[in-house]
């Protein structure tokens, strides 16, 4: 899934500061999965921003509504009537949602409540870690299923670099180094010959590189589907 | 002696079957180019040739490059050194001509430290190939294509090196990685700095067993230690640093005034012992912002003069 943090509270407040009506808007996709966006964040939030603006003596009012997903014209037209009754929306979704809701309401202003981070999951209750950096182009079949592009700090091709220790990467001992644990595998499993030898270099145009990514499929667009 | 493929004279002392010696010089935080010179002079003929290193730790400098177009300027032969973080295909390649434009004849090719352990760690990392990528690279320019197999009006030339940690984990892959460098194209290899004698020793046996002694030539990385802070700091702070405790505290056992005389004892028989050692074909000299000691490093050691070939 998508994972996000929330912006810190200041940075949110500085964004509605000239704003006495907003929109706060909640996705029940990724974001409500890693606890950052649905129903119950954009209730806390609401209630934080209240707070804090009544204490400065700045009331504001603000408004809530969840929708489905963020990522889907079909749900973002839902708040079609409403939309333009406040002073700003502010979204609850991962980078995806306030674009989307840009690009369908041009009059309107949408504020990102959220930093989007990783495409990865739950390691344990609370913690999240990176597991996939969406380059278009999927390898891990050489790697046993464990991915040194998203997650070795130098997406090297040729790991563990000189830096691994102790199973950690050179950037900090909390952070796992991925070839240590590819090697491992390999090793253990006895494909250690797997690993020899040169690989190419990679086609980045599959990635962000290439520039901004679109997928057509063919048969739903023809509606075959 | 075989055939050339660069011509340095690191690659005619190493062909003749000379013992190599090999310095490192770090370019000046700014353009202070009569620094840099100064520096130069305490390498001049102690070495074979002088690793200019590429923002190491992370931490911007003058670029390596025209630091080591200014050591050819003063008649002495760089170890062009170039890492992946900084620059994407284009600008390797493109740096590579450069630098061979301005006569420079080894490169050593690098991944290149974490940009968070320098003084821009907001900074973006490039990492379009890697180490292995970029050793494949210089070869293929060398044989005249680019990477993309274009030909090239004339191939620069370098005679390449490749770095080789055994101290870094898993230390059981550390000889197959070896051997990857060396399937890549890499002529030679410096290792990181050994201290931990012991672990080399067995390292090199591998090495030795697997014959990829008779593949490349192999320059042991020595650092002598100005005092045992810095073996702590070492030990501590620099990743992949294997620092014995037997060291350190040798080097606590004397006044702090004698300690750094007591790193240089411990480098000199290190240099001494990797001139027996089967398959090192030399010793890489890092005296980390301590260039003004080599001259006594490499006379006491007893590889002077440098051969003339």
């Amino acid at each position: 899934m998508i994972v996000a943090d929330r912006k810190s509270l200041e940075e949110i407040l500085e964004m509605v500061e000239d704003c006495k009506k907003i929109l706060i808007v909640g996705c029940k996709g990724c974001v409500t999965v890693c606890n950052v966006g649905g129903v119950k964040e954009v209730e806390i939030l609401s209630s934080s921003l209240k707070i804090a603006r009544k204490k400065a003596g700045i009331e504001i009012e603000i408004d809530m509504h969840t929708l489905e997903r963020q990522c889907d014209n079909e749900y973002i037209e839902q708040i079609k009537e409403t939309v333009n009754d406040y002073d700003a929306v502010v979204s609850m979704a991962c980078g995806v949602g306030p674009q989307f809701l840009s690009e369908m309401y041009k009059d309107q202003k949408f504020f990102p409540a959220l930093d989007t981070t990783f495409f990865g999951g739950a390691t344990e209750h609370g913690v999240w870690e990176e597991r996939c950096a969406g380059c278009g182009t999927c390898i891990i079949h050489k790697y046993d299923g464990l991915c040194p592009v998203a997650r070795c700090a130098k997406s090297l091709l040729h790991g563990p670099c000189g830096g691994s220790s102790n199973s950690a990467c050179e950037i900090s001992k909390d952070t796992e180094c991925v070839w240590d644990s590819i090697v491992r595998k390999k090793m253990e499993q006895g494909r250690l010959e797997d690993l020899l030898g040169v690989t190419e270099a990679r086609d980045w145009r599959s990635a962000r590189d290439g520039g901004p990514r679109r997928s057509i499929r063919e048969e739903l667009v023809q509606g075959n589907i | 002696m075989s055939e050339l493929k660069s011509g340095s004279n690191l690659e005619k002392v190493l062909n003749a079957g000379h013992f190599a010696f090999t310095g490192e010089c770090g370019p000046p935080k700014g353009a202070n180019v009569e620094h840099l010179v100064e520096k130069f002079k305490f390498l001049k003929g102690n070495v074979d040739a002088v690793n200019i290193t590429d923002n190491q730790t992370a931490v911007v400098r003058m670029s390596s490059m025209a630091a080591s177009a200014l050591m050819v300027q003063e008649g002495m032969e760089p170890n062009f050194q170039m890492v992946c973080r900084d620059r994407n295909r284009l600008a390797i390649m493109s740096d590579i001509l450069g630098a061979y434009a301005l006569g420079i004849r080894n490169m050593l090719c690098l991944s290149g430290d974490h940009q968070t352990f320098g003084n821009h760690p907001e900074a973006k990392n490039v990492h379009d190939i890697d180490s292995m990528q970029l050793i494949r690279l210089v070869k293929t320019m060398r044989e005249g294509k680019f990477m993309n197999g274009d030909d090239i009006d004339v191939a620069p030339k370098m005679f390449i090196g490749a770095a080789c940690n055994p101290f870094a984990d898993p230390y059981e892959f550390r000889v197959h990685r070896l051997a990857n460098k060396i399937e890549a194209g890499a002529d030679f290899i410096q290792t990181q700095c050994i201290f931990n004698m012991e672990k080399f020793r067995d390292f090199m046996k591998k090495v030795v067993d697997m014959g990829l002694h008779e593949k490349c030539y192999i320059l042991a990385g020595v650092t002598p230690m100005k005092n045992a802070g810095m073996a702590n700091f070492m030990s501590k702070f620099v990743p992949g640093m294997d620092i014995p405790d037997d060291l350190i505290k040798r080097l606590k056992s004397v006044d702090k005034k004698d300690q750094s005389e007591e790193g240089i004892k411990f480098a000199l028989e290190q240099v001494e012992e990797f001139k027996g050692m089967e398959g090192v074909a030399g010793v890489h000299m890092m005296a980390i912002e301590w260039e003004h000691m080599v001259p006594e490093i490499a006379k006491r050691a007893g590889v002077l003069p440098r051969p003339q070939v």
